[in-house]
Formats: C-alpha cells, sequence, structure tokens
C-alpha cells in the first residue's frame, strides 16, 4: 500500500495504521467534478511542449511528460450502513529527464507555463546532481515517435456517470443477501478507478489515453459465539479494466461449477455471489480440518492467478533480477544465466505464461505505457521453458532486445515511471477440458477456489498460499468441504508438477488491484488469466492452532 | 501560503474556517508535510525526489446527518466554499447511527517529535547520507540496495466547541540491504529516528555489510520447532500484528483473537507470558507522538498488556458508548517493555538456537489465532554452546505471537526500530523465544 497517502487521509501514527489499508491518491472533490472533461488536449499539448523545451535548453538529451488527471471513487459499507465514500482527484505533471547520461524526475501540481517550466529545470538539476555518483549511463531503447494519438478503455458505462445512490442500493443488497443467508456481518466496497493520461516526450509522441478500472468486492463472516468461532468468504469477483457494465451479472458469463460453485468471466452477479459466500462460511464452522501430507491440487482461475503473480509475475521483472529491488522487494532466482541457457525448465511441457497490455477487460490493457510505448504481448514461458523477462525501455539493452516490451508505468502524475508486471497469464488446453473432467481423475486432491493467504521469499522460491474455498477429492468425487488448508511449495517444483490444464471455456482472468512495489511504494493493477489447472502431489499443511 | 505552519498560523486559519461554519457542529484538520527521498540500487543511485502536501479537512454535522469536504487551497474563498460544500454534503447526507458529536477542549501531554536537525535535510544531504554508504560497499566487493526518507509536517485541529490541537514532527526512515557480489549473502539494516542527527549510515552499512558477510555460504538445517532469538527488527513485524488487532469492537463482536467462547472477550485475563508488557506513551524522548488521536481525544500512557494480561483494548467514542466503556484512541506509539540482557548475553546462554535479524512478507493465515506466516531474511545464524557457529538458509515460519508470547525464554533492552512491513517504528526488545515453528527451507538469499 501506498504509505504516504494513506497518512495523508489518515494522520501519522500507529492508530492510522490498524484502520483501512486502501490507497487514496489525491484531494476528495465534489461528485461532479468527476465527470467534468479534463483539460483539452491542445491545451495538454501546448504545455508538454514547455516542458520538454525548457528540458533540452537545461541540457537534458531525453526528455518526457506525463500531464495526469487520476480520479477515484470508493464506496465502503458494513451491514446495513454505507461508512465512507470517498471521491478523489490528482492533478499534476511529473517531468523525467536524462541529463549527464542520469534520470531525473520531478513533478508539480502547478500546471501553469512557469510551473512546468521550473519543475522541468529540477527535473535536470536532479538528473546533473545524481550524476556525480553514478557509475553508468542510462542506455535507452529507440522508440519510434507515435504522434498525437488517444486511446480509451472500452467499456459501456463509464462507472464514474452511474448514480452513487445505484451504488448504495446495490452494495445494501449484496449486504441484505448475506446478512438473510446466516452472515453475522457483512462490508462490501466498490472501487472506481479512471486515469486520464497524456504523454509527450522528445521522440515525438504525444497520447492521450482515458483508463477505466473497477473492483467491486465484499467479506462476509459466520461467528459461533458459542464456541468463539468465526469464519470468513470474500468475494469472489475480480478486478477489471472494465466500466460498470462488469456489474451486469449476466447469466451467459456464468461458469457452473461442481458443488453449487458459480465461476464469473467478464460479468459479475454481486448478489449471487454474496448469497453463496454466507452460506459457505457458515459451512466452514464445520469443515473437517484437513489432514497434513501430498495432495494433487485443482486450482480454480480466481486462486491460481495469485499464485501465478507471485511465482511468475514477480520473478521475471526484469528489474528485480537486476537487484533494483533488493532492498524491498528482492531479487529473483530467475537469474539471467538460467535464461541464457535456452533450456532452464521452469514447468512442465504444458505451461505456456504470456505477457501482454493488451488483453481487452483486462486491468494491464493499456494503448501505449507510460513511456510512450505502444502495447504488446510476448512469451515468458514456452512449453515449460523460461524465454524472456518483462522489461522496459532502460533495461532491454541488457537482454539483448532493441524494443522495450512496454510495460513502463506510474500510479499517479507525481510519481516515477518504473517497471512493471504486464497480465502474465497461463494459456488454456487446446484439447476440451472442464473442471468436472478434471476433477473425475484425481485420486487424492483438493479443490481450491479465491484468494487467501500469500506469502513468498525475496528470490520468489518458497511459497504458502491459502484460498477461500477448499474441497476434498477422493477417488473422482468431491466429499466435502476442508479447513485449516495451505499449500507450500517450491516455484519450480511446483510449476513443474502441473499436470492438466482446462480448456478456454473456463479461461477467467483474476486481478490484483493494488499491486505494491518501489520505495517510496507505488500501487498498481494487474490480470492474471489461467483455466483450472491441476498440480500433483503438493504438500499441504493443516493451520489448525490453539491460543 | 507556507507547507509547513506555525501554531500561531495554524490557530488563525483554523478560526477564520470555523468563522465560515453554519452547522450545528463543525470540525476541521489541518496537516501540511514536506517529504524528500533517495533511493539507491547497484552501487548506485535510482531515484530521488520530494514532495510537499497540504490538506484541510471539514467536518459539518446537522444532527447525526454529517458532511465531509476537502481542499488543498487557502484562499479565503476556497476557504469558504470548502466550508459551504462539507454542510450542503451534511444536509444530503443520510443520518449516521454512529455519529456522537465532537469533542469540546481537552488537555494534552507534552511531548517533542520536532527536530531541526531533520527538518532542515536537503537533497545535497541526502545524496552525502548515501555516499557515506556506498563508499563502504563499493570497495568491499559489496553492492548496495537503500532508501533514506525524511518527512516534516505538523497536523492542527479546531472545532466549534472550542477544541484546539497542533502538533509538528519530523521523522527519518533509512533502509540497506548489502550483498555479496556472488550473490551468496545478504545483511540488512534499518534506522529510524525523529531527530536526523542520531543516524549514521556509515556505521548502519557497516552492520548490514557484516551481516551479508557473515550470512555467505549458508547450511541448511531440518526444519522444525527451535529455540530462536529474534533481533528487534525481527520481532517488530510478528509483535505490529498482535499490537493492530486490540480493537475492542472486532472483540465484542466475536471475530477476533480477543473473542471468547459464550461471546465475551479476554479483557482482563491473561494470554501471555506475565514478563510481557506492551504499553504507549506519547511522551517517551526515544519514540514521540502525537500527544492526540485524529478527533482530538487525548493520547495517555497506556498499557494495553501489562503482565501478561490484556489490561486495555482500543474503543471507538461510538463503540465505547454503546458498551458503556471509557473511550480508547488506537495510540500513536507502541513500545514493549524488555529486561536487562545485551544481545550477547542472549546468544551466550543459548545451547542450541537460531539468531533470526529480519522476517518478511508476513501475511495473516488464522485470525481467529493470530497465525502467521513468513520467512526469514537477510542473515539467518545457528547458534551452538552460546556462540554462533554459522549461518543457516532461510526458513518458513507459521507462528502466532500469542502463542510465541507464551514460550518466551528472555528479554533484552528494547531499541527503537522500523517495521519492514509497515515503515511504523516501535520500542522492541531483542526475544529469546522457544519452540517457533519453522514450517519449510527456502533457498533464497
Amino acid at each position: 500500500m501506498n504509505r504516504r497517502n494513506f497518512i495523508q487521509q489518515a494522520g501519522l501514527g500507529v492508530g492510522a495504521l490498524m484502520g483501512a489499508s486502501v490507497p487514496i491518491v489525491g484531494n476528495a472533490v465534489p461528485l461532479e467534478r468527476l465527470l467534468e472533461p479534463g483539460v483539452d488536449v491542445a491545451i495538454k499539448k501546448r504545455m508538454a511542449d514547455i516542458a520538454l523545451n525548457a528540458a533540452r535548453s537545461r541540457g537534458a538529451t531525453y526528455t518526457d511528460v506525463r500531464i495526469g488527471r487520476y480520479l477515484q471513487q470508493f464506496l465502503f459499507t458494513r451491514e446495513k450502513q454505507v461508512q465512507t465514500i470517498t471521491n478523489a482527484e490528482s492533478y499534476g505533471v511529473g517531468i523525467r529527464v536524462i541529463a549527464n547520461g542520469t534520470w531525473g524526475f520531478s513533478a508539480t501540481s502547478d500546471v501553469t507555463p512557469d510551473g512546468i517550466a521550473k519543475c522541468a529545470e529540477t527535473a535536470v538539476a536532479i538528473a546533473k546532481a545524481n550524476s556525480k555518483i553514478q557509475n553508468e549511463p542510462v542506455q535507452l531503447a529507440p522508440q519510434k515517435g507515435v504522434g498525437e494519438v488517444t486511446w480509451k478503455t472500452p467499456l459501456t458505462k463509464n462507472a464514474f456517470e452511474i448514480p452513487v445512490q445505484q451504488k448504495v442500493d446495490l452494495l445494501m443488497k449484496v449486504n441484505n443477501a448475506a446478512l438473510d443467508n446466516g452472515a453475522a456481518f457483512v462490508t462490501s466496497n466498490l472501487f472506481f478507478i479512471n486515469e486520464q493520461k497524456y504523454f509527450a516526450s522528445t521522440d515525438g509522441s504525444y497520447i492521450d489515453q482515458d483508463v477505466h478500472r473497477i473492483w467491486p468486492t465484499f467479506t462476509v463472516t459466520a461467528v459461533d459465539r458459542a464456541a468463539g468461532k468465526f469464519k470468513t468468504r470474500d468475494a469472489l469477483s475480480s478486478p477489471m479494466g472494465m466500466g460498470y457494465e462488469y456489474l451486469d451479472g449476466l447469466a451467459s458469463e456464468k461458469i457452473p461449477g461442481p458443488n453449487g460453485l458459480v465461476g464469473y468471466r467478464n460479468s459479475y452477479d454481486m448478489v449471487e455471489d454474496a448469497t453463496l459466500a454466507a452460506k459457505q462460511a457458515k459451512e466452514k464452522m464445520t469443515a473437517k480440518s484437513v489432514e497434513a501430507g501430498k495432495y494433487d491440487l485443482v486450482l480454480d482461475p480466481n486462486h491460481l492467478g495469485l499464485t501465478i503473480h507471485e511465482s511468475v509475475g514477480h520473478p521475471l521483472e526484469l528489474d528485480r533480477v537486476l537487484g533494483y529491488e533488493a532492498n524491498y522487494a528482492g531479487t529473483s532466482f530467475a537469474t539471467l544465466d538460467k535464461w541464457q541457457s535456452k533450456n532452464f525448465k521452469y514447468g512442465s511441457p504444458i505451461v505456456n505464461i504470456v505477457a501482454d497490455k493488451t488483453q481487452v477487460g483486462s486491468l494491464g490493457a493499456v494503448g501505449y505505457d507510460d513511456e510512450g510505448v505502444p502495447a504488446k504481448e510476448w512469451n515468458l514461458i514456452k512449453d515449460g521453458i523460461l524465454v524472456n523477462y518483462q522489461a522496459i525501455r532502460d533495461q532491454v539493452a541488457i537482454i539483448g532486445e532493441k524494443e522495450s516490451h512496454g510495460c513502463c508505468y506510474a500510479d499517479n502524475w507525481d510519481s516515477v515511471q518504473f517497471q512493471r508486471m504486464p497480465n502474465v497469464s497461463l494459456k488454456p488446453s487446446a484439447e476440451k477440458r472442464s473442471v468436472q473432467d478434471m476433477i473425475k481423475g484425481v485420486d487424492k486432491g483438493i479443490y481450491i477456489i479465491g484468494r487467501g493467504s500469500f506469502s513468498i521469499d525475496q528470490q520468489r522460491y518458497n511459497f504458502q498460499f491459502g484460498g477461500q474455498l477448499f474441497y476434498e477429492i477422493k477417488n473422482g468425487q468431491i466429499v466435502g468441504m476442508l479447513d485449516d488448508v495451505a499449500y507450500q511449495a517450491n516455484t519450480l517444483e511446483f510449476w513443474n508438477s502441473c499436470a492438466q490444464l482446462c480448456d478456454k471455456d473456463d479461461y477467467r482472468t483474476f486481478g490484483s488491484f493494488f499491486d505494491g512495489k518501489g520505495q517510496p511504494s507505488q500501487v498498481s493493477a494487474v490480470s492474471h488469466g489461467s483455466p483450472t489447472t491441476r498440480f500433483n502431489g503438493v504438500n499441504v499443511i493443516n493451520t489448525r492452532r490453539k491460543i | 501560503m507556507a507547507t509547513i505552519l506555525t501554531e500561531a498560523e495554524a490557530k488563525a486559519l483554523l478560526t477564520k474556517v470555523l468563522s465560515y461554519s453554519k452547522a450545528d457542529e463543525c470540525e476541521v484538520n489541518l496537516s501540511g508535510d514536506i517529504r524528500g527521498n533517495i533511493r539507491y540500487a547497484r552501487n548506485a543511485v535510482s531515484t530521488s525526489g520530494s514532495r510537499a502536501n497540504q490538506n484541510l479537512v471539514v467536518q459539518s454535522a446537522f444532527g447525526k446527518k454529517v458532511g465531509t469536504a476537502t481542499i488543498d487551497e487557502f484562499d479565503d474563498a476556497s476557504l469558504e466554499k470548502v466550508v459551504r460544500r462539507a454542510e450542503e454534503l451534511a444536509r444530503l447526507a443520510p443520518e449516521n447511527p454512529e455519529w456522537v458529536g465532537i469533542l469540546g477542549p481537552q488537555t494534552y501531554l507534552k511531548s517533542n517529535g520536532y527536530f531541526e536537525s531533520t527538518a532542515k535535510l536537503t537533497a545535497e544531504d541526502r545524496a552525502e547520507a548515501v555516499a557515506k554508504s556506498l563508499e563502504l560497499t563499493r570497495t568491499q566487493n559489496l553492492t548496495a540496495a537503500g532508501f533514506l526518507e525524511d518527512v516534516n509536517g505538523y497536523q492542527a485541529m479546531m472545532n466549534s466547541k472550542g477544541l484546539f490541537a497542533y502538533y509538528p514532527s519530523t521523522n527519518i526512515n533509512f533502509s540497506l540491504t548489502v550483498r555479496t557480489d556472488d550473490g551468496k549473502g545478504s545483511g540488512y539494516v534499518a534506522k529510524g529516528f525523529s531527530d536526523a542527527s542520531k543516524l549514521d549510515t556509515a556505521a548502519a552499512t557497516r552492520i548490514a555489510a557484516q551481516k551479508a558477510a557473515a550470512s555467505a555460504s549458508a547450511q541448511a538445517l531440518e526444519p522444525g520447532k527451535y529455540t530462536v532469538i529474534l533481533e528487534p527488527t525481527a520481532g517488530a513485524v510478528l509483535m505490529e500484528q498482535l499490537f493492530f488487532s486490540m480493537d475492542a469492537r472486532s472483540a465484542d463482536e466475536g471475530r477476533s483473537f480477543l473473542s471468547k467462547p459464550g461471546g465475551k472477550t479476554k479483557l482482563g485475563e491473561k494470554i501471555v507470558d506475565p514478563r510481557v508488557t506492551i504499553y504507549s506513551d506519547p511522551t517517551n524522548p526515544e519514540l514521540p507522538a502525537s500527544p492526540w488521536a485524529g478527533d482530538g481525544q487525548p493520547q495517555q500512557r497506556i498499557n494495553w498488556i501489562e503482565k501478561g494480561i490484556v489490561k486495555n483494548m482500543a474503543y471507538s467514542r461510538y463503540w465505547a458508548q454503546k458498551q458503556g466503556k471509557k473511550p480508547v484512541p488506537f495510540p500513536n506509539n507502541v513500545m514493549m517493555a524488555g529486561g536487562t540482557a545485551s544481545l550477547e548475553d542472549m546468544i551466550k546462554s543459548t545451547q542450541r538456537g537460531i539468531l533470526v535479524t529480519k522476517l518478511w512478507y508476513i501475511r495473516e493465515v488464522d485470525p481467529q489465532t493470530l497465525l502467521y506466516t513468513g520467512l526469514t531474511r537477510d542473515g539467518t545464524f545457528y547458534i551452538e554452546n552460546g556462540k554462533i557457529k554459522h549461518a543457516v538458509k532461510n526458513f518458513r515460519f507459521n507462528e502466532s505471537p500469542v502463542i510465541m508470547l507464551n514460550n518466551l525464554e528472555t528479554l533484552g533492552r528494547p531499541e527503537r526500530v522500523v517495521s519492514t512491513e509497515s515503515d511504523g517504528n516501535y520500542l522492541i526488545p531483542p526475544m529469546k523465544i522457544r519452540e517457533f515453528t519453522f514450517s519449510s527451507l527456502s533457498d533464497a538469499v
């Protein structure tokens, strides 16, 4: 989470850390302000040119300018009441330069010709100051200017245009569904984000983008006061790069699963999921405690997405591999020599993992990244072999490529852009296979659904994951619910135990809406698509304790 | 307008804002801060920057209808506009059943958390502090990645019942990971101070460098239950999970580790070893904090856990009123009392054990038992017959701070540490714990 912005909202101190964990960027504004159009693109171009010229005249050899208007609307409710509605707007300009072969960055909310020129000068001064303790000059991969272009998230309902009352009514319906079906408590939230980003660089690009994201979610709690026990079940939604239409709950986008479970593809039925959640939270109360040991795991896309994120997405970030994140997120086991060998077996031969910034409806989808590179798709793991990383303009030379992968991102105009994870997704099987077909083939296994506890070491070898729902599989049949389940594995052993994939009809995306990286920490949003997938012989531990 | 206002300036501005109010109740929070940072990796600076923020929040209430509006412009017209806006939102809002109104004037303890040495830091000072660190690693076949961030800020509030509060503070956090160039050893250090003159980046770098060198060529030990010595940096990330979970409402609602069968809570019960005392004190000179909470309640010295017994839980004003209790705000700082043993003494008295210098990637596994998982990182060592024998490979653990504090052997002298998870600063002693549960091995360095 972005502590700086959080502190702005909540005040300094430990108390501040004990409440919410949602980063708010910008200042709270009246609702109608969110519907006002941003500054005209011709004005933004003029402003950008002031920055480009000011930096050049001070000695910058490269400059990019991001004029950004970032809008957020967050709704928080519990049981029968609305807790908070936040409308926030943040507007300003971030200028990044190369001078004396060194990066410099400065940002200002003073978006006037004077403010912008001063900001550009500061960026150049910082670059020159830091160049004195620099080892080697920045090598920036060339990027042909794309001229004046625009891109917009494909959507049919702009969430910011939907009345707040309609959103509150939906959340109250969700809460009532949970309470009516046995929940003791329920919290539900809606998150809407709109990035209106204008990018210009000395390469000759002037890119205007309008990016939308949505995340509906809830937590249902069942309590047995007499026994002093409680269990929760979180929403099985996915954050998406979509508009409010994601909440239409279209029947055509539902995938019926075993045991009355429902998978949601590109449309989410929040009330239905809350109803199921309340019943399942109660069922968890009496679920059998798992016996520790080796199991074949059948992992739902809404669960597997996070495992992909942590054990494939992060270790293949080239900045981590090179050591730029050593002090915080860590480095990576997937070192350059392994990639150079061309035969490093990351996974079994059925494992094909792609990176992209193009998938429609995904969180990562954009027209261009935050250094003006067009969005694309590329392979990370092909037939189980490590074939590439995620790299940006000042890194691709290291892996012998001439063009950036286009995955540079800053979470606000006042944050400096750096390498962030694109969508990283596991390809489905070409062979026809449903979840039910897959379960039939498992003798001793656990079917896991939903995002739970997650933890992985700083080089991404050893991980432990929980989930929301666990079902015991015996001799090809689901025999009941399990509790206290977590699995531990080594990334390479895990992906090499990947035994079977469902087909494209089961493929869905999972998303991480507030993925943290960097110092000061920045958030980003990223999707991970996959079909339900089987992994053989994974170590499962029992997490029940007595205090 | 300056980003950092003096007490008199803040008072004048807040008085002006309140003069525009027509609501039954009005409360205004004002804050400003200037932050500077520098980041380095691969023995070179990667990014640096600074940012100034200021913010004014107006909360207006008509009966139980409450509206809030925020602004970062401070001319008279903007100030009046933000008050009108809050009142407009309040009139439109549904009644908030949990609204308990604003407080009258309060008396606060004296706490000094502002240091000129920190407030006056410049980009050059930061670069120089980093240069001192880089000098050491560049000449020793070591690779440094670090981050230094300082903040100079203030908070103030005033309301229509006459409450006024002001608190200026400064802080500097420095963290550094030093790795051996062959990638086999890694060491870490983190330091947090209110007074930047106490930060010695060269001395800190020597600690991380020593751990990096000593942790190279680590040997694998079988996972299992071990006696561990947790250095304060390691202990802090588990202890803060307990600090964060002292909320009375969750306990009363039956969904906390402090809930009990039958619907009661563990308030007044012994839950950990009697040597454990966890408290807050805004006036502590080592870890000064604001003597008032965000809603104007005074922060007092308070024991959360005293001699192993749950003495206090945090009650919001609403929940306290509903339960017929005294409100207790969440604290602005937390410390754990310790003993007199030094870390060296604790190692000397250990027959067989593991010295853990840092824990990382802490995530909740079960909120019912406060079970957490995570890993050791950046220097883990095997102790035999009172001496460090060799470095060991990293472990994953699954452990609850409650279970851990029941298996307490020794507490050392508390010191100020920075949480590697939350950046929070605490006073935490080194702790020797028996039967700490390591559940698997990690190859990570």
